[in-house]
């Protein structure tokens, strides 16, 4: 026995650790299309104590380091690029509080969307937070650090945007509070009054530090939801049609997808729209708001709203469930894209380009935005799915997808939760000066280089 | 391609202009609708291209079984005045299409036609029609074209109809029992004024229906309930077959009170209304349809079509009505339906 591995059965518990070669397999991959590689060691700690622990032993021994929620980013986050110590933050899975008032609550960095969910419904079904359409089972502090969105990302932001305080075990070990939490007990704001040091941590991809505890924004859950689906075939209309729908700044969500198949979806472009109400009425005067805002195009005959029929349950799912779907459409349940954050403008050049990508690398594509912060960007997905089985289908994606990541970058586009080779594709474009600022923080912040390397790694 | 076979003298010496007089959806006295209607029968243009919301209704209302509506069709698909937007008109002609993956039961001499509506096939099913059931079939290769009426694209009614009756003869059926009333008006109404050729026979389900539950009759327990009926728009190309709705509820004790909006009054359930005149029409329409329906007590909506019912449910449901569909209510009737109308299992 190594001893590291004592080391961190000392810090952890024997329940907590492991290095069998089952369960490093487990831990070596992710969903997505990028190579497997194994860790060392992987440990799974209940407190921010034990975190610490850790941490010093991987300063200690330079051993990298990788913190991982559930693993389900796609693009490789958690894969161990070179080794070391995965720490799964599954077992800190606890909502600490909520304030019902203030409206936040503050759970673990290892607790999950459906741990959250499930706990607003069941004692404050009036509040919610912004659920991403990922599995249940991935987590809070995950999502934050990669910038992702849920379903009130169209109203008030990237996921990102709701934090209202951090917890934080820097690379050197130091545990670290951030905005409100700094100065006392509440954690109702990440920043201001303060400089955000927020920005130390939220996008940077684990690579600066484990998130312990998260305080996030919760919002009012409104009583009934429902959906109308508003359908064009003139790719040129969707940025004018979503203008028209975030003027009115009372939807929940607007997301936007085509795919070929089935042929109810062909050439079609769908933008679905969420909004919520008390009452029938408030439903109902939403609705007709929504109607009244596209009358336009469906006077011209250029667009309409679809029957939604048996389809509507399946929007109206939180998560939903049917990305899933679209994954095992080729069989082998592989399913990974690229999505950019970029202007709703560009709408019909992202459209043609997964069509011309599809096509170029013989892939089954669906595609899928969501509009950001009342239409200030978009996240556009250029979403394969593919068999798992069939190594030559997985080469042609990622190729396809390394192909859509270049392309938005020359659009402009910012790359979302990118993966290693992507992050180098954007460094390489940044401004050097922006360049050397993120590798003079994370030089400070983790002058070891231990937290997961690999990763926007400037040098 | 088949072609409408119009008689134009029957307009010319109408008596009643009936078919837009009692258009519930636009007005006419009776000069104005006789002149509308000859400008439609000449190839010109007319309001009426513009603003029919293809209800159906002017096929009942016809005295002289003259096609007004299929008329109304073919001319707005010749002057390109389509109905709904373009992207859902390509819509309904894209997912409708033709793939080979029809579902075919055991047929021999008889098929239980599904039309393209899977819920179809769980409706046929139980004691009224076990010795139907397992000839079902369903599928793009058995739906009769007749909703592609509603965005004026009769060019692919023309197209696709002597297909489906085309897959239907290579079955070797001699009767194919409908279940919708879509595809019996179709082989009924649409295929005779077209000229199309129907070799089968077709079997309209609430006559089937009715045989059987006469059959079944020491198992009916009345239910005892009031209801109000939605009439679905394609039983207008049908209506000698409306009087069976009332036999069948009669015999299994469900009272249907009198209503403003039944029979020829029947309005639409908004579900092509919706995409053809847009929200504000369809809501108000369905609106003033379910306050009928509260207004003379009644308990359910009793559905014939699955369309109406996947548009209304909702809607009168949150009303405090129970939408069900009349084989369930034919179902309940016999014992066999544990489902409670109307909610879960």
């Amino acid at each position: 026995m190594s001893d590291i591995f004592k080391s961190l059965l000392g810090i952890i518990g024997e329940r907590g650790v492991s290095n069998t070669p089952e369960e490093l397999w487990f831990y070596s991959r992710d969903p997505g299309v990028l190579t497997p590689h194994l860790p060392d060691f992987v440990v799974a700690p209940k407190t921010t104590e034990q975190i610490q622990k850790v941490i010093q032993l991987a300063n200690q021994e330079k051993i990298p380091i990788v913190p991982m929620g559930n693993g389900m980013a796609l693009t490789g986050l958690v894969i161990p690029l070179k080794g070391g110590i995965v720490i799964d933050m599954k077992r800190m899975n606890r909502v600490l509080e909520v304030n019902e008032k203030a409206r936040y609550a503050v759970v673990e960095g290892g607790t999950s969307q459906g741990v959250l969910k499930a706990f607003l419904q069941d004692h404050f079904p009036h509040l919610r937070h912004s659920l991403p359409d990922a599995p249940p089972a991935t987590t809070i502090a995950a999502n934050v650090a990669l910038h992702g969105q849920g379903r009130l990302t169209q109203q008030y932001g990237f996921n990102s945007d709701m934090v209202t305080g951090l917890e934080v075990v820097l690379p050197t070990g130091e545990i670290c509070r951030i905005g409100s939490p700094s100065l006392g007990p509440y954690w109702f704001s990440k920043s201001p009054s303060l400089p955000d040091l927020s920005g130390l941590f939220l996008g940077w991809l684990g690579t600066t530090g484990i998130l312990t505890k998260v305080g996030l924004k919760l919002y009012p859950n409104k009583k009934m939801r429902d959906v109308e689906l508003f359908v064009t075939d003139r790719v040129e209309l969707v940025s004018e049609i979503l203008y028209k729908l975030t003027h009115l700044e009372m939807l929940e969500d607007i997301n936007i997808w085509f795919q070929p198949m089935p042929l109810v979806f062909k050439d079609n472009y769908h933008i679905t729209i969420y909004f919520t109400g008390d009452t029938e009425e408030e439903i109902e005067f939403k609705r007709k708001m929504i109607w009244d805002a596209v009358q336009e195009f469906i006077d011209t005959k250029d667009a309409g709203f679809m029957g939604l029929g048996y389809m509507k349950g399946t929007l109206l799912e939180t998560p939903q469930r049917s990305l899933a779907a679209f994954a095992d459409v080729p069989k082998g349940g592989g399913f990974e894209y690229s999505g950019p954050i970029t202007l709703i403008e560009f709408f019909p050049q992202y459209a043609a380009k997964v069509i011309e990508l599809a096509k170029k690398y013989q892939l089954l594509y669906a595609s899928s935005a969501r509009v950001i912060s009342g239409g200030h960007s978009m996240m556009f997905s250029i979403s394969f799915a593919f068999n798992r089985a069939d190594s030559a289908m997985m080469t042609r994606v990622k190729e396809a997808l390394s192909e859509a990541t270049e392309f938005a970058l020359d659009m402009g586009g910012l790359p979302w939760k990118p993966n290693f080779v992507e992050q180098k594709m954007t460094l390489e474009r940044m401004d050097p000066n922006t360049r050397k600022l993120l590798e003079m923080v994370k030089k400070t912040l983790d002058p070891q280089g231990i937290m997961n390397p690999g990763n926007w790694e400037v040098s | 391609m088949a072609k409408l076979k119009f008689n134009e003298n029957v307009c010319n010496t109408c008596p009643t202009a009936d078919c837009l007089v009692k258009c519930q959806y636009m007005k006419f006295d009776r000069s104005e609708a006789h002149d509308e209607m000859m400008k439609i029968v000449r190839g010109e243009d007319s309001r009426v291209l513009h603003d029919c919301v293809t209800c159906y209704a002017c096929e009942e209302y016809c005295p002289r079984g003259a096609h007004p509506y299929y008329l109304i069709s073919e001319r707005r698909e010749e002057k390109a005045i389509y109905t709904a937007p373009r992207p859902i008109t390509n819509q309904w002609i894209n997912m409708t299409q033709m793939q080979g993956k029809p579902m075919i039961g055991a047929v021999s001499d008889k098929a239980l036609s599904c039309c393209f509506i899977p819920a179809l096939g769980e409706l046929g099913s139980g004691e009224i029609f076990k010795d139907v059931a397992s000839a079902m079939v369903l599928g793009a290769e058995f739906m009769c074209p007749a909703v592609h009426t509603h965005f004026a694209r009769m060019s692919v009614v023309k197209e696709r109809l002597p297909k489906v009756v085309n897959n239907f003869v290579k079955l070797g059926v001699k009767e194919v029992i409908c279940l919708h009333d879509e595809c019996y008006g179709t082989y009924t109404s649409i295929a005779p004024a077209y000229g199309i050729d129907v070799p089968f026979k077709p079997v309209y389900y609430m006559d089937f229906l009715l045989k059987r539950l006469n059959e079944l009759k020491n198992q009916i327990k009345p239910l005892n309930i009031k209801a109000a009926y939605q009439r679905p728009c394609s039983n207008r190309l049908i209506p000698n077959k409306h009087h069976l709705v009332k036999e069948i509820l009669h015999l299994i004790g469900v009272e249907l009170p009198d209503r403003k909006y039944q029979d020829g009054n029947a309005l639409c359930c908004g579900e092509m209304l919706r995409a053809v005149a847009g929200y504000k029409v369809a809501n108000d329409i369905q609106q003033s349809n379910i306050q009928d329906m509260l207004e003379v007590g009644t308990d359910y909506c009793v559905f014939n079509c699955p369309a109406c019912q996947t548009s209304l449910s909702e809607k009168v449901s949150k009303r405090g009505l129970k939408p069900v569909h009349i084989i369930d209510l034919c179902k309940m009737a016999i014992g066999e339906n544990k489902k409670e109308v109307g909610g879960d299992e």
